[in-house]
């Protein structure tokens, strides 16, 4: 892989990486993917995907109803910042 | 008395007859948990004093009459299951910080049967690890040679339970997370069907693979500890509604006649041949009980492990995405703008297994490579799933080793990703059909347990754990302490 494929791929997924940590990287993810490619030997042409692992469970909803009680005191005792309930970031627009 | 060897129904019947209360056996396992831990460092937080508060009212509860089979008993939890007011770290700095304001429902099931927790339990960073060494923690030990890891990702449960700090381990399987450690530690390991057990509180990984399950001293206990916390959940969109048969009534199911899979191709790859030796050792015990040995072979299980490090890293990429160092989590110091603040407090949090994968998921997700590994995989893991459900038509359970070798030296298996995944060859398997597999205890490699994994059809749980339990009736290995944790 290349030195920019790994800056572009930590940047999709909001990694920030020295330049000194590219390196390592570019090795492991190397390998990892040459290693999944053996992937490409198996004869999958009319076998569809499987994204989940029980048959035939499909995605159950529930009644929309209130279920949860206010508690976003609770909640918000674990973030960072917050100030009149709000989480604070860095100001997003000028 | 050494409350620490007794099996979950010795310590109900002793707590139920006042031989001991269960504040002497919080008492005596908060104290071995104090002598091991800068050995093993098995546990992140211990919970002493909530202990022993759980305690006292599990003996008035004991007085009162009102006694199930796991009031008193003491208990570790995995730190990934989520604890109402106590730390929840996952093994990571990114969460190092977070108090669970709810307790998971594996938690509160287990609260409710009056168990007590003595604590968390050390895992791999977000459950990604074969070794423990991923750990924001610290690695933790094997309790058979402290210079070995101890498997994982819960390589604190399995430790924990080996050197008899607690009976009972919660722990969590993906790739291989429960069966691994307990064969590398020499205790039993549970991972049930997916869907079996809620996940509901316990922090995402790979969410078509995780399960939650325990590691006892025997398939006994893990029956007790089954029957507590399976069943439905409406808060798991993924928990199926189906009864919860009774595990513990069921063990005694005799094993004659029952048709034991021999897979040929676990007995191929790489497998250690001593560790083969204790393998078919134990095949013959099954014999000499009735049961009858049949060769199957699943022609696509060698590409599970390639499979496996698409889909998991995937969607590992998907559920870690959540933290962005905003509503909870690690929050680096100074952010110049709102993309420095997700980016270096993610940088700051992970640990670089994580963000391998992480990478690799965000990789083999991204534009033009989706159809060449995420698909593909996708399709790879049906055509696994297949070869199972192709050899259930033959067989009722299939056995193999859980692991290639015994436990190894800690850094050995650092430098090179592939090396250490290779560990979860003959376990990735399961994860992907999502079928229920356990590993017990089936003898010693040098001076190193070894395991034997028992894989079963969708919620066959208690034809695993009836097997499990009579090949222990037969044998002694799950007895078998490590000498500094007698």
């Amino acid at each position: 892989m290349k030195r920019e494929q790994i800056a572009s791929i930590a940047h999709l997924a909001r990694l920030s990486l020295t330049p000194d940590e590219i390196p390592a990287y570019q090795d492991s993810l190397g390998r990892i993917l040459s290693f999944v490619g053996e992937l490409e030997r198996a004869r999958t042409a009319e076998v569809s995907p499987m994204a989940h692992p029980l048959p035939g469970l499909t995605q159950r909803l529930r009644a929309d109803a209130v279920t949860e009680t206010d508690a976003h005191e609770l909640y918000q005792g674990n973030a960072p910042q917050v100030e009149a309930a709000l989480y604070l970031v860095p100001k997003v627009i000028e | 008395m050494s409350l620490h060897t007794l099996s979950l129904a010795e310590l109900a019947a002793g707590l139920a007859a006042r031989k001991f209360s269960s504040v002497e056996l919080t008492r005596a396992l908060l104290g071995r948990i104090a002598a091991s831990q800068p050995q093993l460092n098995a546990l992140v937080t211990v919970t002493a004093e909530s202990a022993l508060a759980e305690a006292a009212r599990a003996d008035a509860e004991i007085a009162a009459g009102r006694a199930g089979a796991l009031t008193g008993i003491p208990l570790i939890h995995k730190d990934i299951f989520c604890t109402r007011g106590v730390l929840t770290t996952c093994g990571s700095r990114m969460l190092s910080n977070f108090v669970a304001p709810y307790d998971a429902t594996v938690v509160a099931r287990l609260r409710a049967a009056g168990t007590v927790m003595l604590g968390k339990a050390n895992m791999d960073e977000f459950a990604m690890g074969s070794s423990n060494e991923t750990s924001f923690y610290g690695p933790v030990r094997n309790p058979w040679n402290p210079a070995l890891v101890p498997g994982g990702s819960s390589g604190g449960s399995a430790a924990a339970v080996a050197a008899r700090l607690a009976p009972i381990a919660t722990a969590t399987d993906t790739g291989g997370s429960i069966r691994q450690p307990a064969a590398l530690c020499g205790v039993t390991g549970l991972k049930p069907t997916y869907g079996r057990v809620s996940r509901y509180g316990m922090v995402a990984f790979a969410s078509s693979l995780d399960q939650g399950g325990m590691i006892t001293a025997s398939a006994a206990d893990a029956a007790v500890v089954l029957r507590a916390i399976a069943g439905f959940d409406p808060r798991d969109s993924t928990s199926v509604e189906q009864p919860v048969p009774d595990y513990v009534t069921e063990l005694t199911r005799p094993v004659a006649g029952m048709r034991i899979g021999l897979l040929r191709e676990f007995f191929e790859q790489g497998l250690d041949p001593e560790n083969e030796r204790r393998i078919r050792e134990a095949l013959a015990v099954f014999e000499r009980l009735g049961a009858r040995l049949i060769e199957v072979s699943l022609p696509s299980i060698a590409l599970s492990v390639p499979a496996y490090y698409v889909v998991a890293p995937a969607e590992c990429s998907s559920n870690l995405a959540r933290f962005d160092g905003v509503r909870f989590g690690h929050r680096c110091a100074a952010p110049r703008d709102l993309m420095d603040l997700y980016e270096r407090s993610r940088a700051e949090g992970f640990g670089a297994e994580v963000k391998r994968r992480i990478m690799t998921g965000t990789y083999v997700l991204s534009a033009g490579y989706y159809d060449a590994y995420y698909l593909k995989a996708q399709q790879v893991r049906r055509l696994i799933a297949n070869d199972f459900e192709r050899a259930f038509g033959e067989v009722d359970v299939i056995m193999g080793p859980t692991t290639p070798t015994p436990a190894f030296e800690l850094g050995s298996k650092t430098s090179d990703p592939i090396t250490m995944y290779l560990n979860d060859i003959y376990t990735i398997g399961a994860n992907l059909a999502g079928l229920p597999a356990l590993s017990v205890p089936c003898g010693f490699v040098g001076a190193l347990p070894v395991g034997l994994q028992i894989i079963g059809r969708h919620f066959s749980e208690s034809r695993l754990l009836s097997a499990a339990h009579a090949y222990q009736s037969a044998t002694d290995w799950h007895r078998r302490l490590p000498a500094a944790y007698e």
